[in-house]
């Protein structure tokens, strides 16, 4: 072992909501800048153009200026994927745009994500799109939330405007059912509270914002989870030259959730054969068992049938096969959802042609009315039901991100149109 | 009670890169991986061994030469991919300049833009529908938005407004004939992510990632290397008049086309001193060695737009 091994507490994904005027761009520029991300050439090329700008301080909101077009536009078009890491843990951050008409965004960029940090300018409150953010960010079921009231340089680090938003924003976070959630006031600009301390809001005695970041579990960690191997791919070298591989029959897949270890009972799906693991490898070598996350090959005891779009569970704790579903779904193409004609659904590595049977109601992701609605357009969300051709093998979305999650595609140009959560 | 784990950042990465290749594996009727003897690229073989052994590769390799590639680097590829037992395929610039279809501006024009070409050539010549390629988003602005499996159309074009949203982990790689998807399961990695994997799995590596004695001159504040021999024994990159040639130890971070890669000074013999190396470096990746991404701040989108990876 080499001496630069430290401790490793895995990976973070977290997503930042809020509009460029939030300073957004600003926070994660202060958290690439603070956590010595940034390199020398890179921030000379920001240097540059901010001086281009007529501005007078480095903007460090110009690091998360992506494409040509957008910086055209001078806004913020899609969702970015950056990194960092604290030599303890990587961060993943999915700088999602805040502005109206890109729920779709939000919700792709959310549905990786463990951890949301809504952004709230101190000067303004709680707005509309907050409860928007906040909203969506529990529909695509983050656990962790943590709303930063920025701009505390622009309010005085006044502690009483910052205790006033957050009693305006826990009223309204107890109608959303949003459990976890924790407050930070920041200073994205001048770096405070993020990952230094600063001097300019002793009041505050909370962890920072990379304190919270560090701190927070792992996905999948904090509850006990069914085993759930959807197959990807089966292995068959059928090498005759090899009496070993001769009968080789891997079944190969990501654990979605729950773990797995030899000689533990399981059934395949769907044909509902049962069996034993035999083995549990990586690459052919044998690890004996596997968790949550883990890309591994399982052999069985039993030479049965099982391919592509099967899934292997623990017999004890099938899920339920069903062939309607009734799911949140958030609608992401320009074309709106049309009921006459007949998607896609993939589902874990499953498909099935689909139908929509009905549209219980939108959602107004403004005021979280439910209202009616019989057409489903680019960004609205709306609980739905779905006819379909083959069985799915579905746990509900809020108690496993993996099997509650599916995909609509649109088999005439292949495009992804929806996302969708089963209830 | 079910014992509650957590992956390893380096595992974390390699389970969801295991993932992507197999979804391309299930997915895709004919992919192909491509394979340059560089060091990300080398990665996604480790990382291929994973996902399907003890089978064969679900894809052959391939490799787009400009004929402007390091000797070590070419002997390097080969070694490799016979190690593996796994078919190679070769494709080169220069055959696309024998058929008139790449056309170089002048003799000395860098060739790697031109790689789009042999890359939609081999392509169309293969019939393949998906590309499995090594890049990463934290390389460059451009890649930081785009999508794991990313669409390409007819003409091998990448068009930033019009992605396939990406959620979860369901991956859409659907495509009409003629349209082929490029996949990149280490998207999420970084430079460092790259070196410790390295490290950790022992992957060896072409020589020139470690430190070594070269000749090079100064041009324009980067490290130029110079008199390259070619695989056919050729010398590349010739001085300029009037430039004076310095031995310098050095070792490339990126290793491409001779004409747009340039080493930075280091005496990281061993991949441990690089992994050092890299957490304290000041300079990105890209800005300390690659000449061709400087021409403008938005030159690689323009790349991919015409079909680069």
């Amino acid at each position: 072992m080499t001496t630069h091994q430290i401790e490793d507490h895995g990976l973070l994904r977290f997503l930042t909501c809020g509009s460029v005027d939030d300073g957004k761009s600003t926070l994660i520029g202060r958290l690439l800048f603070d956590t010595k991300t940034i390199l020398a050439d890179t921030l000379n090329a920001i240097e540059k153009t901010s001086q281009k700008r007529g501005l007078g301080a480095v903007d460090l909101s110009l690091l998360t200026d992506g494409l040509q077009a957008e910086r055209e536009q001078g806004i913020t078009i899609d969702v970015a994927y950056r990194y960092f890491s604290t030599g303890t843990r990587k961060y993943i951050i999915a700088d999602a745009p805040g502005h109206e008409q890109y729920t779709r965004n939000m919700v792709t960029a959310a549905s990786t994500a463990n951890l949301a940090i809504i952004l709230i300018d101190a000067r303004k409150g709680v707005l509309t799109q907050t409860r928007r953010h906040s909203k969506l960010a529990s529909l695509v079921g983050i656990p962790h939330l943590v709303v930063a009231i920025n701009k505390m340089d622009l309010v005085d680090y006044s502690q009483e405007t910052y205790e006033k938003i957050k009693a305006d924003y826990l009223e309204f976070a107890a109608k959303v059912g949003i459990e976890d959630i924790r407050f930070i006031p920041l200073s994205a600009l001048n770096g405070d509270m993020i990952v230094e301390r600063g001097e300019r809001l002793d009041w505050y005695d909370g962890p920072t914002l990379m304190e919270i970041l560090e701190a927070v579990p792992a996905a999948h960690t904090e509850h006990d989870e069914p085993f759930r191997f959807p197959v990807q791919y089966v292995c068959r070298p059928q090498d005759s030259t090899n009496p070993e591989l001769h009968d080789y029959r891997g079944f190969m897949g990501r654990v979605e959730s729950g773990s797995i270890k030899v000689g533990d009972p399981v059934t395949v799906l769907p044909n509902g054969l049962e069996s034993t693991v035999k083995a549990v490898q990586i690459g052919g070598v044998d690890i004996g068992e596997a968790f949550t996350e883990q890309s591994v090959t399982i052999l069985l005891a039993d030479e049965i049938d099982c391919s592509r779009g099967d899934m292997i569970v623990k017999t004890a704790e099938a899920p339920a096969a069903v062939k309607e579903i009734r799911a949140t779904v958030c609608w992401l193409a320009e074309a709106p959802l049309d009921r006459a004609r007949t998607y896609l659904i993939r589902h874990t590595t499953r498909d099935s042609k689909a139908k929509l049977t009905a549209i219980d109601h939108r959602l107004d992701v403004n005021t979280l009315d439910k209202v009616a609605a019989d057409k489903l357009a680019m960004n609205d969300i709306a609980e739905v039901t779905f006819k379909l051709a083959q069985p799915l093998f579905v746990d509900p979305y809020a108690e496993n991100r993996g099997t509650g999650a599916f995909i609509v595609i649109d088999e005439s140009n292949n495009n992804t149109v929806g996302a969708g959560m089963i209830l | 009670m079910t014992q509650r784990n957590t992956l390893s950042h380096l595992d974390w990465l390699e389970a969801e890169a295991i993932h992507i290749m197999r979804e391309v594996a299930g997915q895709c009727a004919n992919p192909v991986l491509l394979f340059s003897g560089g060091k990300d690229s080398i990665c996604m073989l480790r990382i291929a061994e994973k996902a399907f052994r003890p089978g064969k590769f679900p894809f052959p390799l391939m490799h787009i030469d400009t004929g402007h590639n390091y000797q070590e680097v070419v002997a390097f590829r080969d070694k490799r991919a016979a190690e593996l037992g796994e078919r190679l395929i070769v494709r080169s610039v220069e055959d696309s300049m024998k058929r008139g279809t790449v056309v170089l501006k002048h003799e000395g024009e860098s060739r790697n833009k031109h790689q789009s070409v042999t890359l939609l050539e081999a392509i169309e010549e293969f019939g393949f529908d998906a590309c499995i390629g090594g890049a990463r988003r934290d390389e460059e602005k451009a890649r930081a938005k785009e999508r794991i499996f990313s669409f390409r159309d007819e003409f091998g074009q990448w068009d930033p407004k019009n992605q396939r949203p990406e959620l979860w982990s369901l991956y859409n790689a659907r495509s009409h004939k003629g349209e082929n998807i490029r996949a990149f399961p280490i998207s999420n990695w970084t430079e460092m992510d790259v070196w410790q994997y390295i490290e950790r799995e022992k992957l060896e590596l072409p020589s020139i990632y470690f430190a070594h004695t070269r000749p090079v001159v100064l041009r324009q504040g980067a490290i130029v290397p110079v008199n390259v021999p070619l695989v056919s024994g050729e010398l590349t990159n010739l001085p300029k008049a009037g430039e004076e040639i310095i031995e310098k130890l050095v070792r490339f971070r990126t290793v491409g086309d001779i004409s747009c890669t340039a080493p930075v000074e280091s005496d990281a013999d061993t991949v441990e001193k690089i992994v050092v190396e890299t957490a304290t470096t000041t300079i990105t990746e890209r800005g300390a060695t690659r000449l061709d991404d400087q021409t403008s701040e938005a030159s690689m989108e323009q790349r991919k737009k015409e079909g680069y990876f």
